[in-house]
Parts: structure tokens; C-alpha cells; sequence
């Protein structure tokens, strides 16, 4: 019967089709991994293996500054957003749908339906203003805007997890005359902490990567990794570009691979 | 659930607000806010270096597709707009299609795997729609330059003898917004599929449909609703796309995206920026409310 099934479902062609998308989604990102081993100064031309790019880029002042505003921009965001996050999802989830609902899921995943370069543009107009009135010229504005559009990231997997939480463990600390608070801080937090773990590297991932936003938001000489390496393609680029994306895809890879054992394992 | 003691609506609509209103100041201050701002904008007069001039002026609106010319005051079609807001639909179009044609395969390839082999493949497809797109399109500029792999490679084995031009191309565009936009296609095509009963195709052939009639009166009409999602998912960020038509199109095959941008940098023309923003919104907000109909209208008759 199986055997049968699958000789049904085979159309001709497909399996061709989908084997090339597989390694043409892989092909390109594993020549810029590749590339970023070689000897020489070419991302074309393979000259032998070596680790120079690595502590080379790291070398590079520029390089150094962008990651650590990108690491203290992602964190930040990636913090803010989950707490936020966590309060809206235990303020919309297991509980009767108040009438103002759907504003507000349409609020919190307004980022994910608005184009980023509209976004970005809304806030360059906004924050020139603001920049001006006020003077302040600092990273405040790449965060305010990074923890923004990380909510609806971190969001979603925390109101995941928790609508898969029914409430007799709450009842129960209640019943046993846990306050309100206690019920929280010893029940439901450590059950929902997988999820908010989860929303959290999703909101740092998503922060990390931004490019769009941090380009307008950006002050004058506030490079984040990516904004650093977009501008770099303008000139002749150099392997040091390859060193840095194969440790951002390392990372991602990580986090993602954790995010998706947190996320499995519900029960 | 039972057990709860139900708590008195008011209050609990009242914790509801409470607890969702610091991100909902966050998101207006620092998201939704800012778009109204933006409206504001489009009906102002540029300043001679860039931002405003607090002046009311309908005339950003008025040049997204006409222009005055400025000796005889002549109205023409604005054709330079026009061209990048036709290629921007095209590429957009020409990408959504052309993700369809290869998605479709895939997300069938993958439904039809054993469960172990399903999962191992979905997060293949997985990987590359959370990594960084920039990074992504970095990839494909270094194979597609004229000093990149495909070129040197070519030039190597002796079948070319001057590098090919792709790069700074529609088609480079479009081969760059294939690449990063595919994923998004292939899920929920792969969640369509998914839950299509192999049964009916078998019934199909059973009563001599071909393989074209098999898919197209059977599988499609069941599948569509992943057709479309997906179709919205790859449309609408390719309508709006920055990075992919900036770093593989170059400054000649500007798509609305980069236009936009032009007119924050050199264009000083924020009014006009602002306009073509707020259509490109407006664009992609009826597109997915006619989506989310289009969902609810299925539901309901399912």
C-alpha cells in the first residue's frame, strides 16, 4: 500500500527540480564558506587553505567597533523585546478575548506586514526630528527601533508555549495560597521559560541581521556588522567580508539549532 | 480549565491592557507612530538639503507619475517613476512565478519523503530563511561578478574568453530575489501538501486523468491556499526589496525600494520619498487584507 502511495505521488520531473533546489540553495553559501578558508586574497580562485581572514578581520579596527555595537544593540533589543513580548502574551493569552483583541495582535505584528524600507524611512523622518530637538545622537535610537521590530519574533513563541500550558498547575499554587505572584515567579515562569528563551534568540537573531533599519536609523560613524559589510561591496571586497558572514552563519546555525530543540520538545 | 475561578471581565480586561501597553507604547514609538508622520511628510515641500519645508504642498504626490516641464510647463507622464515602479511589479511578479515553478516540486519532493526524511529537509529549507539575507546575496554576487566563481571558472575550463555580464541586471535582481525569497514559498506549500490525501490522486488515475489533469483538477484546487501564501509571502517583500536589487542591480536597475532611498540621499526630495512610501504601503496592506479575506472566506466554507 505505501509502496503504491509513493508511486502515485511521483510526478515527472519533481524530484529533479526539488534535488537542484537543494544544492543551489546550498552552493552559494558554501563557496562563501569556503572562500573565506582561502589562502589568497580571492573570492574566486582557490590558492590553498588557510585561517588568515579570521584574525585579520578581527584585526580591523572598524570590524572590531561594528561587531561589539552589533552585539550591544542585538542584546539589548533582544532583552527588551522579550520582556515586553512575555507581558503581552500573558496579557492575551488563556484568557477571554477582550474586544480590543485584534488591535492589538494587529499592533504587535505590525512590523512583520510593513515593508522594512518603509519602516526605515518613517523612522529616519521621525528620529532626524528628535535628533535635532534633542541632541542626543547616541545608540538609543538603533535599540528603540532593534526591540521594536523584534516583538512580534519573540512574541510568537512565547504565546506559543503558553497556550500549550493549561492552568492546573496555576490553580493548584493558587489553591495552596501561592499569591498571584508566587503562582508566577515559581510556576508559570520556569514552565514558560523555553519560550521565552526561544523568543529571545529569534529577536536576537532578527536584530543581528538587520540591515535596512540600522542604515536610516543610524547616527554618523554608528556602523552595526551588516551596514559595515554592505558598505565594504561597494569597494573590491576582500575575504575578510567571507571570515566575518561564515561566523554570523555559524551563530545563527547554533541558535537556530537550539531554538528548534526548545521549540519540539513541548511536552 | 473548569476550576478557574472566573475573575470579573472588567478586571481582566483591565491586566490585559496593562500588561500589553509597554509594548504597544514601544511599537507606536518606535513603528506604527512614525508611518503617520511619514503621511504628513509626503504633503510637505522638500528643503533645499534634505528634510522639509513646513509648507503644504500636494505637489510629491503630484510628481510620483507626472512631471511639469520646467520651461513651457508642459505636463508629461513622469516616465523615469514610471519605469521603476513597472520594474519593481515585473521583478516582483517575474520572482513570485518563478518560485512557484521550482517551489512547487520541492515542497511536493519533500511531502512525499518518509516522516524522519520530511523533517531533516524542512529544516534545510529552514536554515536559509533565518540567515541573514544580506549575507545570502553577498553569496550570489560573488558567484555571479565578473570576477566571481562562475565567471573565473568558465574563463578557466576555456569556454568563454571575456567574463559574461549578470551582475548589475534585471536578471541578476531577479535570480538574487528567487535565491532569498524561495524558502518562503516552499513552507507553506510544504503545509498544503502536506495534508493532501494521496488517495485522490489515486482515484484521479483510477478514472484515466492524465498527469497534467491529475494536477491541475485535483491537486491544485486543494493546494491553492498554500499557492497563495506563499505567493504573498515572496510578493510582497520582493515589492518592497533594498538589499537584493542594491547590491546585484546596481545603481541603473533601481527597484521602488532603492528609489525610495535615493530621494533621502541625493534626491533631498523627503516629501516625494515619503509618497512613494506610503503607496508602497498602501500597496502591500490591501494585498494582505484581500489575503486575509480570501482566508476567512475558505474557512468558512470548509
Amino acid at each position: 500500500m505505501a509502496d503504491r502511495a509513493f508511486q502515485v505521488a511521483r510526478l515527472p520531473g519533481f524530484n529533479t527540480i526539488a534535488i537542484m533546489v537543494f544544492v543551489m540553495l546550498y552552493l552559494p553559501i558554501g563557496l562563501l564558506v569556503l572562500f573565506s578558508f582561502n589562502a589568497g586574497p580571492s573570492v574566486a580562485i582557490w590558492e590553498g587553505f588557510s585561517l588568515q581572514w579570521y584574525p585579520k578581520a578581527w584585526g580591523n579596527e572598524q570590524v572590531r567597533d561594528a561587531t561589539i555595537r552589533s552585539l550591544i544593540i542585538a542584546s539589548s533589543a533582544a532583552l527588551i523585546s522579550t520582556t515586553l513580548a512575555t507581558m503581552a502574551a500573558l496579557g492575551t493569552t488563556r484568557r477571554k478575548r477582550s474586544p480590543g483583541q485584534t488591535m492589538i495582535y494587529v499592533m504587535i505584528n505590525q512590523p512583520l506586514m510593513v515593508p522594512e524600507i518603509v519602516t526605515a524611512v518613517a523612522l529616519l523622518i521621525f528620529f532626524a526630528s528628535i535628533k535635532v530637538a534633542t541632541g542626543y545622537q547616541g545608540l538609543g535610537y538603533l535599540i528603540a527601533a532593534h526591540s521594536a521590530f523584534c516583538i512580534p519574533f519573540a512574541y510568537l513563541p512565547i504565546r506559543a508555549r503558553l497556550e500549550g500550558m493549561d492552568l492546573t498547575l496555576e490553580t493548584a499554587a493558587a489553591d495552596l495560597y501561592a499569591t498571584p505572584w508566587q503562582t508566577f515567579r515559581h510556576v508559570t515562569l520556569p514552565l514558560l521559560m523555553p519560550g521565552i528563551i526561544a523568543g529571545m534568540m529569534l529577536a536576537f537573531i532578527t536584530s543581528l541581521d538587520d540591515v535596512v533599519i540600522s542604515l536610516f536609523v543610524k547616527s554618523a560613524g554608528q556602523e552595526t556588522l551588516p551596514t559595515y559589510m554592505l558598505g565594504q561591496i561597494r569597494r573590491n571586497i576582500t575575504v575578510e567580508v567571507n571570515a566575518i558572514s561564515t561566523l554570523l552563519l555559524g551563530l545563527t546555525v547554533i541558535m537556530l539549532t537550539v531554538f528548534f530543540l526548545l521549540t519540539r520538545k513541548q511536552d | 480549565m473548569a476550576t478557574v475561578k472566573p475573575k470579573p471581565a472588567a478586571k481582566t480586561e483591565r491586566s490585559t491592557w496593562l500588561l500589553t501597553a509597554p509594548a504597544l507604547v514601544l511599537l507606536t514609538v518606535a513603528a506604527t507612530g512614525p508611518l503617520f508622520i511619514m503621511l504628513i511628510y509626503s504633503f510637505l515641500e522638500p528643503g533645499q538639503y534634505g528634510n522639509v519645508v513646513w509648507k503644504f504642498s500636494t505637489k510629491a504626490w503630484f510628481n510620483v507619475i507626472l512631471q511639469r516641464d520646467i520651461f513651457d510647463g508642459t505636463l508629461t507622464w513622469a516616465d523615469a517613476h514610471l519605469t521603476i515602479l513597472w520594474r519593481s511589479v515585473k521583478l516582483a511578479m517575474t520572482t513570485t512565478v518563478f518560485a512557484v515553478l521550482v517551489g512547487f516540486p520541492t515542497a511536493w519532493f519533500i511531502a512525499t519523503r518518509t516522516p524522519r526524511m520530511r523533517l531533516f529537509m524542512l529544516f534545510l529549507i529552514t536554515i536559509p530563511f533565518w540567515t541573514n539575507l544580506l549575507i545570502r546575496t553577498f553569496a550570489i554576487n560573488q558567484i555571479i561578478r565578473n570576477e566571481g566563481v562562475l565567471n573565473s571558472f568558465l574563463l578557466w575550463i576555456g569556454v568563454i574568453d571575456a567574463p559574461i555580464q549578470i551582475i548589475y541586471s534585471d536578471f541578476a535582481v531577479f535570480l538574487g530575489m528567487t535565491y532569498v525569497y524561495l524558502p518562503l514559498m516552499v513552507l507553506p506549500l510544504y503545509a498544503a501538501i502536506d495534508r493532501f490525501d494521496m488517495r485522490l490522486l489515486e482515484a484521479a488515475y483510477d478514472l484515466y486523468a492524465n498527469r497534467w489533469q491529475a494536477l491541475r483538477r485535483v491537486v491544485l484546487p486543494i493546494v491553492k491556499p498554500g499557492l497563495i501564501a506563499g505567493s504573498i509571502l515572496v510578493f510582497i517583500p520582493a515589492l518592497g526589496a533594498y538589499v537584493t536589487p542594491r547590491i546585484l542591480g546596481g545603481g541603473r536597475n533601481m527597484m521602488i525600494g532603492n528609489f525610495i532611498d535615493l530621494q533621502f540621499g541625493q534626491g533631498r526630495n523627503w516629501p516625494l520619498g515619503a509618497a512613494l512610501s506610503v503607496i508602497l504601503l498602501i500597496f502591500v496592506t490591501s494585498m494582505l487584507i484581500l489575503y486575509v479575506r480570501f482566508v476567512n472566506r475558505s474557512t468558512d466554507n470548509g
